[in-house]
This record gives structure tokens, sequence and C-alpha cells, in this order.
């Protein structure tokens, strides 16, 4: 039996958790979510190296939040998903146990945000090299070029919107999308109702992405959303030195005011 | 009309594209884009991806587009004039090289549309759009189309249907009067094939994994089951992915878009995965939690469809289950509906 299974299995059955997040091998060669709320539901629990999704999104949806005292395996991205989403005033202290996952395949107990906090304090958050490449391609090129490069993505734009229902960030009840008094995103999929959309969001997320990839991964026209959100961490960083999801009591940068914030900006 | 069986050469595939194109037909075909493949006007015959397993959306855009105008509106001192969008204006198409499941999904796409009132602006299209499928020589874990009444080799839907018989010959069947009016434009390249040739050994070998009445029936008696439809879509997020791939799905949403002066009517693919797809004005939402929205999809094609349209709503694609996001797999869902011993009271 894992560590993983034997440390689920002993939370379920001393009610620690009433419901354990993780993953469960899924179709062909694929993971997916499970949601083990018995002891005896945990051995279909596994962990290697193909899960990469990003649970805490589970966290919010409000069937799961009903099932209980919440418990998730969670990597870098959801712990730093909590965190953002403990800043945000969506989860409350003591309210999720996660379960990080060592490189010696055992598992550590997060049960308060401080102990998060001070994980990630020495953890590398930084965007993965094959990503900070394509960033690095994107900001060479000139703003023509990159205008070319990003229609040509958004022509394959369906709007399933699964970009935005992967996103842990993006939980607002009544999207900016979806409202339509007034309309202020064409809903039709063509070329301005595409750009307006993906562009809304990156600036809904500027600052508040952590990096998960969540977006790109579950789109199935593989357009690579991430790089658009990954595109605005360095200048939030930059100018206003702050980071997304490293601190539950953060405040966000671009809804805040300094009195010795950098004016640079405006024009 | 009786079918008739051919034998073309694969070698002469891109001059029938070549011919379609320039006696200007639109020839829709699966065209091959960075990593995903797409059923698209064909430009050039160099990203024409006659291999592909599937595209990933499905080939319903050819007569049920994603944004499609309906009429154009203008603002008058004390009227608004409108023009409709005439029907007869679209062209003869050519949806050449699907697959025998793009083909076949028309059956439903026909029915919901060819509903009275009768949607027009669907029919015309389809009826002018000839439908060259290729049958299906590979197939993966997500496909069961023998399972819903379907198969590799399925010929409902299509004028005409090609399949590989050896490295160098495809077997052609010329199975409609419309297929038969297209084959006069490259007779030249047909020769006449031997009648017992056998393609059932081209083509790939998908199990049946469930009795689709069984999961009809099953289906039907489950709307309460509350449980079943929780168990199932915990992970599901909500998204229209699945929806917009099927080539059954037909679920639509009309909106204007207009300035001060004109505007036109825009009709728009929909999804009930989504929970703006029920919100009433006052608030209130029928469809209040997801597993509800999950139960609406799997009923509206295994109870009310049948029942309705007399047509099962699935053509075992797996195209869904592909494109989810969350890995919800249709086969696996319906196997357990189908498996589930129901007590009707």
């Amino acid at each position: 039996m894992s560590d993983l299974i034997k440390k689920v299995t002993q939370l379920l059955s001393d009610k620690t958790i009433d419901v354990f997040i993780g993953y469960e091998k899924g179709s062909a060669d694929r993971i997916r979510a499970t949601f083990t709320r018995t002891p005896e539901q945990a051995g279909k629990l596994i962990f290697d190296a193909s899960c990469t999704q990003n649970l805490a999104g589970f966290l919010l949806k409000h069937e799961v939040k009903k099932l209980g005292k919440l418990g998730i395996l969670a990597n870098v991205s959801a712990l730093r998903s909590i965190m953002q989403l403990a800043s945000e005033f969506q989860i409350k202290d003591g309210e999720v146990l996660a379960l990080f996952p060592n490189a010696d395949n055992s598992f550590t107990e997060f049960t308060d945000f401080h102990s998060i906090e001070a994980y990630l304090e020495t953890t590398d958050v930084g965007i993965k090299s094959e990503e900070q490449e394509m960033i690095t391609r994107l900001e060479a090129m000139t703003v023509l070029e990159r205008w070319a490069f990003w229609n040509k993505e958004f022509e394959k734009c369906i709007k399933c919107y699964a970009c935005r229902a992967a996103c842990p960030m993006c939980y607002c009840h009544r999207c900016t999308t979806d409202v339509n008094q007034p309309q202020w995103i064409p809903v039709a999929s063509h070329e301005l109702g595409n750009l307006d959309y993906h562009l809304m969001r990156a600036m809904h997320l500027a600052g508040r992405c952590v990096n998960c990839g969540e977006c790109a991964n579950a789109c199935p026209m593989d357009i690579p959303l991430n790089l658009l959100t990954y595109q605005l961490i360095k200048p939030i960083h930059d100018t206003f030195g702050a980071t997304a999801g490293m601190k539950a009591d953060a405040v966000y940068a671009l809804s805040t005011y300094k009195p010795d914030d950098k004016e640079n900006f405006i024009i | 009309m009786e079918k008739e069986l051919k034998i073309l050469k694969y070698t002469d595939l891109p001059k029938l594209i070549e011919r379609f194109r320039s006696q200007g037909y639109p020839v829709l075909a699966p065209i091959r884009k960075d990593k995903v493949v797409e059923i698209e006007l064909v430009e050039s015959l160099e990203n024409v991806a006659l291999d592909a397993l599937l595209s990933t959306q499905s080939a319903k855009k050819a007569a049920f587009p994603k944004v499609e105008k309906v009429l154009d509106f203008t603002f008058g001192k004390a009227d608004v004039k409108q023009t409709a969008v005439n029907p007869e204006e679209c062209k003869e198409t050519i949806l050449f090289g699907v697959r025998p499941c793009d083909a076949s999904g028309f059956k439903s796409l026909d029915a919901i549309f060819g509903e009275t009132p009768k949607d027009e602006l669907y029919l015309k299209k389809k009826e002018k759009t000839t439908i060259i499928s290729f049958s299906c020589p590979i197939a993966d874990e997500y496909c069961f189309c023998t399972s819903v009444g379907g198969g590799p080799g399925n010929t409902a839907g299509s004028d005409l249907q090609f399949t590989g018989i050896s490295k160098e010959e495809i077997l052609v069947e010329i199975l409609t009067e419309k297929g038969a009016k297209l084959a006069t434009m490259f007779t030249d390249l047909l020769i006449d094939a031997k009648s017992d040739i056998d393609k059932s050994k081209f083509l790939a070998d998908v199990k049946v994994v469930f009795d689709v009445n069984s999961v009809v029936e099953k289906t039907t008696a489950s709307f309460n089951n509350t449980a079943l439809w929780l168990e199932q879509s915990l992970r599901c997020i909500g998204c229209g992915a699945c929806a917009f791939v099927c080539p059954t799905c037909a679920c639509f949403d009309f909106q204007d878009e207009q300035n001060t002066k004109k505007g036109v009517r825009l009709r728009l693919w929909d999804s009930c995965g989504f929970s703006l797809f029920t919100l009433h004005t006052s608030g209130h939402n029928p469809r209040e939690v997801q597993s509800q929205r999950w139960r609406q999809r799997i009923m509206h094609k295994f109870a009310y469809m049948p029942e309705q349209l007399h047509v099962v709503g699935c053509e075992g694609c797996g195209r869904c289950s592909r494109a989810c996001p969350v890995d919800m797999n249709i086969k696996e869902h319906l196997t357990e509906i189908g498996s589930q011993i129901v007590l009707i009271a």
C-alpha cells in the first residue's frame, strides 16, 4: 500500500476529513480527479509524474464543498492557488487539509495557511523553462508580429470556455463574459468575440495567475492560453513587487494603492 | 438507389479534390493545423489529413457553423427593416474525407432541425452538401460507434464512401443519387469493382461495449437517480467542450450585434453544460448544479431524442471524451448506466 493510500485511509477513518480530492487512473494514459469519501475508496488513489493537474479548482465547486471537510493532493500550483484564493477570501484558514507530494514519495501535511506560506517561501515558483522560452520569443516579436501570432491562435477558439472552467482563479459567480446588461464582450465566437474574451480574461488574471497552466491543458483546440497570463506575471512583479499565491493575507496589487507605487506607467 | 461499387487509385485523390475545386465547389476536409486537425475549406492539398483518426471538431459545422448570420436589420425612423438570410443562397459544398460517424451524425441534426417549424437555413445547407466519407481503418479506446448502431464502415448519411482496400486502391461505394451525380465528375478515374469485395476486412475492430436499448431504457428510468448523476459528474467543470465538438449537439443561442443604425442577428452554438444556459431573468436556475446539467446532456441524447425523434443522439465518435479537460468518459458513463439494476416503482 502506498504512503498516500495509507495516509488518506487514516484521515478518512479518523474523520479528520470527509473527502479527499486526488488522482486516479483515467482513460487511456490519462489521469483524472477523484473524490475519495470512504477508506475503501482510497485504494484507487495514485500519484506519479503524470499527476500534474491542479486540483485546487475543485475546492470551490458547490457540489464538492457540500461533501464536507476537504482534503486535497496539492502540488505547488495547488498550494499557490489555495494561497491566492485565501487572499481573495474564498477559503478560510483550517478549512482545507493539503497533502503535498515530496520528491522522496513522502507527503507533507499542511493544515494551516502559515505552514503553506513558509513552505512556498523556500520553493521555486517560476514558470517552466520551455514556457519561458516561448515567452521570450513572444517578447522579442514586434507588436504587429505578436498581434498576428495571437490572432492566428484565437482563430481556433470555439468559446467552449474550458480555459475559464479549468482555471482555479476563474470562480466568479457571474463572469464578465456572461453579463449582458451591458454586453461587455460579444458572445459570438468570431474574431472580435474571441479576442475580447481572451484579453478580458488575461486582464482579470493579471497578478492573480499562479502559472499552473490548466487553461492551456484544458483547451481542446490547443491554444497556448497560459502564455497570455504568464506574460503578465513579470510586469506585475517588477512594478508592484507582487507575486500571486504566496501569502494568504496578500493584498491584490491592482486593487490597492501605496504612496510609493511607481507611476512610470501612467502616461 | 442500389449502391454501385467502383475502384479508385489512391494516387488520384489529389486530382479528385482539384477537380471539385476547379468546378467551383468549396471542399471541406480534415486539415492539419499545428497539433489539431480541423474540418475546413481546402485551400491547398498540402495539409489535408486524410490519415487522421478524427478531427477535433465534428463535421456539423458544414451545415451548422459556430457563428451564423440569420438576418440583417436597419433602424428606420418609425420601424425596423429586416432582411433574413436567404437559405437558397448557400453553395453546393463537398464534405470530403470525414468519418462515418460524422456522416451519420447528420441524421440527428436532420431530425432536430427538420421538426416543425423547419429550420430552412440548416436544411438547405445540408441538402446542398455532398458527403464523401472515408471508412475507418483505425480506432482508439474512445471509439464506441458499434455500441450505438454505427460502425467503422457505416454508410448511413454518406453519399459516397471510400475504403482503402490495398496500398494502391480505394473501394468507392456510390450510395445515393447525390453521390452518383458527383461521381459523374470523375467517372474516368473509376473502374468497376468486383461485387464480392469483403469491405469488413479493411475496417477497424470496434468492440460493442453496451446494449444501446438497455442504455436508453435505463437512462429514461434514471431521471431521479440523483446519486448516479452526481457521482458521474463530480469532476465535471461545466465547460462546453463536449457539446462543441459533438456531431449531434444542436443547441444554439441568438445574439444581436448592433449599433444605432443597423445590426445583425447571429445564431451561435450553446451548451447545456453551461450554468448560464438555463438561468432565468429572475435569477432562478432550474438546473442549479452541474450534476443536473450532466443529467440533461445524457438524458437528451439517450432518453428524449429516442422518444421524440426516434434517433439516439450519439454516434459513438468519442470526441467529447477526447476533448474533455477532466477526462469525463462517455463510453464509461453509458456502460455504467446500462449495467444498472433499475427498480421501476
